[in-house]
């Protein structure tokens, strides 16, 4: 069975999506991130859509829902490296992902993941303004 | 016809003079194009006209072997379009090959008066198939020119600058309709990624008036940046567009907004951890030097 | 209002959509056609992602079909035509599944509205008998 391999580097866990996603190994990506956060107990999960097309509702409601568990579990996500495009395209679509912290590129969103850990903050970009 | 060739090849010293001469008659605006330009457009057409490939007839303009002759008529559209000739004047450079070649037919094709008026009609048609080829390049061509200058139009209209490491700004001025928005937000996105910029401020001073179609536009845009991982800063919302947008019941509240351009770039600064402080004993000094009085 | 005498059908495919794997086949083979006809790569990613979520649509809620895709031209002007059907049983209320966040599958309910939002031109109709056929239209 096909799966998209999840890395762990210290305690956080990185994602490279660089297959076509279907709708099920976007499922199962969620159920393996759930399981591996518990069992290494992650403090963040990078996930880097750089190599991404298109993010339909279902892709973006999946990456909602693997950030609304990682929060139950008491870690950290941010999706980097949405492209231009895409980040576009999802707003015409009216989705705006908004409990979702996202980072320009990898670098940045582990910059932001390690503040986050060590209670720090500044690099990623969350929604709620002030 | 062949006859007429002939005559045109033996005799293409003397009827690029005579048509030249008549050009300079005619009075063109001979600053726009110089002499030796003309001279040289000239010659390549009586060239390619005299020296047509094998089986092709004056009589139609619109066949294959007289491609080169087409093409060499829409490269020196292109140079007219380029050096500001009218259509006519473009138009008038053929025409005035008619004198010349009909005095030449005259003195020449002395057989009947049948084949002197069959002669001149051939090449009088011939000409004014050329003269309207030649406008209808003219105008395509300039129709490319439009093009390509409205296109950098939209593109200069839309400058994003870098203002610090990491710090974008766009200052949007004039009015926004869907076409710019959508320009003006592709080119902000753009920058981002390019420059990798965390912070990106769209200031908007100079947009004279705020719909509702462009306020949702700048809201896409910003939420669009966020999904990158950017954030965006909205500057220079002067009050009476900052009541139109309370009036229209538009939601900016999960917007950054700042008044000035100056205080939105302070707090991008702020945001990436840096502080602009003035030296000691450097201060500014408080009024402006007294320039010019004596 | 633009006639359907005037519009020139130059290519034409028809896909099916039965299982997740045709879903990726469609988003696929609509960007290769796209990027071919020199779309831009805002316009690719709206209709491919368009294209993905009525092809789920037609899957998820019609129990599987087909999408048939046409590239048009009107004059000199470009368009792509996705259309999609399936023999589900049908939507009961169209306005009421039109609206954003309307959804019967657990999903966000932005399928229709958002690939509304997506393209140029939108068209559904549906009746229980024959399911629900989806039409929408990009212009270059």
């Amino acid at each position: 069975m096909e799966r998209i391999p999840i890395l762990r580097i210290g305690t956080l866990l990185l994602v490279t999506i660089q297959v076509d996603l279907y709708d099920d190994l976007a499922l199962r990506l969620q159920d393996d991130l759930s399981n591996r956060i518990a069992e290494l107990e992650a403090t963040g999960v990078l996930i880097d859509i750089s190599g991404l097309e298109i993010v339909d509702s279902f892709i973006g409601r999946t990456l909602a829902n693997i950030a609304a568990i990682a929060r139950v579990l008491d870690a950290e996500t941010v999706v980097v490296g949405m492209q231009p495009a895409v980040a576009i395209t999802l707003v015409e679509l009216g989705m705006s992902l908004p409990g979702i912290r996202t980072a320009l590129n990898v670098d940045l969103g582990m910059e932001y993941l390690r503040q986050a850990a060590t209670g720090e903050n500044g690099v990623g970009t969350d929604h709620y303004a002030e | 016809m062949v006859k007429l060739l002939k005559m045109m090849r033996e005799n293409q010293e003397r009827l690029l003079t005579d048509w030249l001469n008549g050009l300079k008659a005619i009075a063109q605006r001979r600053d726009l194009i110089s002499d030796v330009e003309v001279r040289e457009q000239a010659r390549k057409i009586l060239t390619l006209i005299s020296n047509p490939p094998p089986d092709t007839v004056l009589e139609d303009f619109s066949s294959e072997g007289w491609q080169t002759v087409r093409d060499q008529l829409m490269a020196i559209s292109i140079s007219r379009v380029a050096h500001g000739s009218s259509p006519s004047e473009t138009a008038q450079f053929l025409f005035s090959l008619k004198p010349p070649m009909f005095k030449l037919i005259r003195e020449q094709l002395t057989t009947t008066p049948d084949e002197l008026f069959r002669e001149i009609d051939v090449t009088n048609n011939f000409i004014d198939a050329m003269a309207l080829h030649i406008a209808e390049s003219y105008i395509e061509s300039r129709d490319k020119v439009i093009a390509r200058q409205q296109e950098e139009m939209l593109e200069l209209s839309t400058p994003v600058v870098t203002l610090w490491d990491g710090i974008l700004a766009l200052p949007v001025i004039g009015t926004l309709d869907s076409t710019r928005a959508q320009m003006v937000m592709e080119s902000l996105l753009q920058a981002i990624v390019q420059t990798n910029s965390r912070f990106a401020i769209l200031d908007i001073t100079g947009v004279p008036t705020v719909d509702t179609l462009v306020a949702q536009h700048l809201l896409k845009t910003i939420t669009a940046a966020r999904l990158m991982g950017a954030e965006c800063i909205l500057s220079g919302i002067r009050p009476q567009i900052a009541q139109t947008i309370v009036h229209l019941g538009i939601n900016l509240n999960d917007i950054v907004t700042r008044s000035k351009l100056a205080d939105a770039f302070r707090l991008a600064l702020d945001r990436s951890g840096r502080t602009v402080t003035q030296k000691p004993g450097n201060h500014t000094p408080v009024t402006a030097p007294a320039a010019g009085v004596s | 209002m633009r006639t359907v005498s005037e519009q020139i059908i130059t290519r034409s495919e028809v896909l099916p959509i039965r299982t997740q794997i045709d879903l990726v086949h469609v988003r696929q083979r609509v960007r290769t056609w796209l990027s071919e006809e020199r779309f831009t790569l805002i316009d690719q990613t709206k209709i491919v992602t368009a294209a993905s979520e009525l092809a789920r649509n037609a899957l998820e809620h019609g129990g599987g079909g087909e999408m048939e895709m046409s590239l048009l031209a009107v004059g000199a002007r470009k368009g792509i035509r996705l259309k999609f059907s399936d023999h589900g049983p049908g939507i009961a209320d169209i306005s009421k599944a039109m609206k954003d966040g309307y959804t019967t599958a657990g999903g966000m309910g932005l399928g229709l509205s958002g690939s509304r939002r997506l393209m140029s031109e939108f068209e559904i109709q549906s009746s229980p008998e024959s399911g629900t056929v989806v039409t929408v239209t990009r212009w270059k």
